[in-house]
């Protein structure tokens, strides 16, 4: 990677990040900015804990149709899915290490993988979507079960298009603050967003983890 | 003085000097048109716009709680019915614990006064500070537009299945309210964790934080970490009564329980996101007012930290009838014991700083002094409702809306009132007449008393909570309670008239009025746009009162 990422090395320097003005310099605004993405990931592990809570009580209360439910869902698209966004996280370290380089080209493209990846699982995830339509598998919407789970599988579903929906929801708006980046490292020195490019590496990161959990939750667990 | 704070910024690179011969004297006349003010980024200008928001709030949760006693004031059920009454005191609860307690200390004192009390020139984030803001204001929308359609009455509990099954009201723009003011409680708690940890003046180390910097920090922790838990529980009540996905719900095959562990897991710290803040303001107040330093300062930081973590585990304590499990009570009343340790810990501690202390009597130190005398009996009432077997009597009686309200309203309105009469000179630029405000702090005293010491009794008698109608026997106590109400809100009205009448016509206040420590008093009154000249530099730990033989009374304006 180095030695193709140094002929990329950018010839020209954009204008150097501007400290705001309730800091005393650049090194400090760093570290709040930091630490404030890792504040905001601690409120969202709470908001995800509390559903993840709602779903293992769930699951408690009704283990056979969950059972049969989790059968119900798509596997292979699922599976994929998970593949595409960890690929993407590396994509996502790979333009954080270049960002810290200086690299900008390299920044940009990897970036713009980046943001490329996540679209293909949202497409994928949609697609799926269309999936569990045609089989009756959306609650309020079109749903039907074997009778025998019902009530439980509607919970089950009910559980899967809110979990996921959110994490779409949180995808988006991690594919929108990528592409923002990529755009703006197009037009400055990357370094003095490295730390900018760095946050929001953590937030993709982070939606990355989510999936990590809602993957064994959903499509893995007491399926045989 | 001078030897706390010396002004070095010049000497630092990067730091900008704000004395620019063409800058305004004060951020309140940095810019004087409404844009300016609703646009903007300064900490302080926007403390003054939640300021202003949660009076509103304040006065209309208090014309429900109005109507309320009014109903009371009879056992008869004969000035409204009985859906009207249960809208009435869900409105006061929603208004009341969202729009104004939770936001009350932390976004206006907090807000305006942790940057100043660390020596910087602002929070971490003030576009973040102006989003929280409207995020707040698109919440009151929702939770307004829900009261004007014909209200909510489920109480501001939400329990289910009543709200997702039975209740017909409006309750899905109520929950769409508390969630969005739940982010803007979540981005004031982030920004002010960051603020304290990234932003503190040159030799403001974490020991010479100003205890109600202490406060404000742990305050923001159960924020940004309870806050969250809420937010999701409301998005899972409005999936189960919108798309009729069992949750909660056991006629469709939810739990009951998980609702109220998830609603408790954050509407008990949030009791602390309520009174840990007060007890910030109350232990400057105490200092000032006993010119004495705060007695175990260290003791009294780890207080606040201990009851923030304690206080997330004491959940279950709401739950003792609910049929949860007996060892879960068990456990969980131990821990609302534990969590009285701390508490008593700085009630202590405020007495012992009184101890030898040359007491001024001013509107803010009688505010301070009834928090702890209200505080105290609100807390030991606690210990009552934490023991299992008591609980079971008093549960849903008025004994516990008396015990909370101890603590919300004569712990916290009390704490609140006392920090903007001791920061009204800072935040104004005015001194008003600490003849009213104390008459004022007095009538609140006596009128609160009134209000809500018969309740304890009448909850002991088994008077049940949220009937607009009772039997005859229990009119005496309620009549006694609807006239204490009468003096309180008399007690809340006067300081608009006074603080509004010094807004104008008030003398000027010189720097430090109360001869205070703490740097927030180091600057001019009202504070610049970038609070200092230049960055202070602190050398010594707060609270360095020294007992004064010839303290300035400040009463009156007096110099």
């Amino acid at each position: 990677m180095t030695p193709a990422c140094a002929s990329l090395r950018a010839a020209d320097h954009g204008p150097a990040l501007r400290v705001a003005e309730q800091f005393e310099e650049a090194s400090q605004q760093r570290a709040a900015a930091t630490l404030g993405m890792w504040i905001f990931l601690a409120t969202e592990v709470m908001f995800f804990g509390a559903l993840f809570f709602a779903y293992s009580i769930a699951r408690y209360q009704f283990p056979a149709a969950f059972a049969a439910a989790s059968r119900h869902t798509n596997i292979v698209l699922g599976t994929t899915n998970t593949a595409v966004l960890l690929t993407s996280s590396l994509f996502m370290a790979l333009a954080v290490k270049c960002a810290e380089e200086d690299l900008r080209r390299a920044t940009v493209t990897l970036l713009a993988i980046t943001g490329l990846l996540g679209l293909a699982f949202m497409g994928i995830k949609l697609t799926e979507y269309a999936l569990d339509y045609r089989d009756h598998l959306v609650p309020a919407v079109n749903f039907a079960f074997d009778p025998a789970y019902a009530r439980g599988a509607l919970v089950f579903f009910g559980l899967y298009f809110l979990t996921t929906g959110l994490h779409l929801v949180h995808l988006s708006v991690g594919i929108a603050l990528v592409a923002l980046f990529a755009w703006r490292v197009a037009r400055r020195r990357p370094n003095a967003l490295a730390d900018q490019v760095d946050i929001v590496g953590l937030y993709w990161h982070f939606v990355d983890i989510v999936w990590i959990f809602l993957y064994p939750c959903l499509y893995l667990v007491s399926r045989t | 003085m001078s030897s706390v704070v010396d002004g070095i910024g010049a000497g630092i690179p990067g730091s900008r000097d704000t004395r620019r011969s063409d800058a305004p004297s004060s951020y309140l006349t940095d810019g004087m048109s409404i844009g300016s003010w609703l646009a903007t980024h300064d900490h302080k200008r926007i403390a003054i716009l939640y300021a202003i928001t949660i009076t509103a709030f304040f006065f209309i949760g208090g014309a429900a709680a109005t109507l309320i006693r009014l109903e009371l004031a009879t056992p008869a059920g004969d000035l409204v019915r009985a859906e009207t009454y249960n809208k009435l005191f869900t409105m006061h609860g929603v208004i009341m614990v969202w729009f104004f307690l939770i936001p009350s200390i932390p976004a206006t004192l907090g807000n305006f006064l942790v940057p100043l009390m660390i020596g910087a020139r602002d929070l971490a984030f003030p576009r973040l500070n102006l989003t929280s803001f409207y995020l707040y204001v698109g919440g009151a929308v929702f939770t307004l537009a829900a009261m004007i359609a014909g209200g909510v009455d489920t109480g501001w509990t939400f329990y289910a299945p009543f709200s997702t099954l039975f209740s017909n009201t409006h309750v899905l723009y109520v929950l769409a309210g508390v969630f969005v003011v739940g982010f803007s409680s979540i981005l004031t708690g982030l920004n002010i964790i960051v603020t304290v940890h990234k932003m503190r003046a040159p030799g403001m180390t974490w020991f010479r934080l100003p205890l109600f910097v202490w406060a404000q920090y742990a305050t923001s922790a159960i924020l940004v970490l309870a806050t969250p838990v809420l937010a999701m529980t409301l998005v899972l009540l409005t999936v189960e009564r919108v798309f009729g996905i069992g949750i909660f719900d056991p006629a469709l095959g939810g739990d009951p329980l998980l609702f109220q562990h998830l609603f408790w897991f954050y509407s008990h710290p949030a009791v602390y996101i309520m009174v840990l803040p007060a007890m910030g303001v109350v232990s400057e107040l105490v200092a000032n007012g006993a010119r004495n330093p705060v007695f175990g300062y260290k003791t009294m930081a780890f207080a606040i930290i201990a009851i923030a973590v304690i206080g997330f585990l004491v959940w279950g304590h709401h739950m003792f009838v609910s049929g949860q499990s007996m060892y879960a009570g068990i456990v969980f009343s131990f821990m609302s014991f534990l969590v009285a340790i701390p508490s008593a810990v700085k009630v202590f501690n405020w007495t012992a700083t009184l101890w030898h202390g040359r007491i001024v009597y001013t509107a803010p130190m009688l505010y301070a002094l009834g928090f702890v005398g209200l505080f105290t009996i609100g807390g030991m009432t606690g210990l009552f409702l934490a023991a299992l077997a008591l609980d079971v009597h008093l549960t849903d009686t008025y004994f516990v809306i008396a015990h909370f309200h101890y603590i919300m309203v004569g712990g916290t309105v009390s704490a609140y009132l006392g920090g903007v009469h001791f920061w009204w000179p800072k935040i104004t630029g005015r001194l008003y007449s600490d003849r009213w405000a104390r008459f004022a702090a007095v009538l609140l005293f006596v009128g609160f008393n009134f209000t809500f010491f018969p309740q304890y009794l009448l909850g002991i008698a088994g008077m049940p909570r949220r009937y607009h109608e009772y039997p005859p026997e229990f009119q005496t106590l309620n009549v006694l309670s609807s006239a204490g109400a009468l003096v309180l809100a008399l007690g809340y009205l006067l300081p608009l008239l006074y603080l509004g009448w010094s807004l104008f016509r008030g003398p000027r206040a010189p720097a430090n009025p109360w001869h205070a420590t703490g740097l927030e008093w180091q600057t001019t009154s009202p504070p610049p746009t970038h609070n200092f000249a230049s960055t202070p530099v602190v050398t010594a730990p707060p609270y360095a009162y020294v007992p004064m033989r010839d303290v300035v009374d400040a009463r009156e304006g007096t110099q």
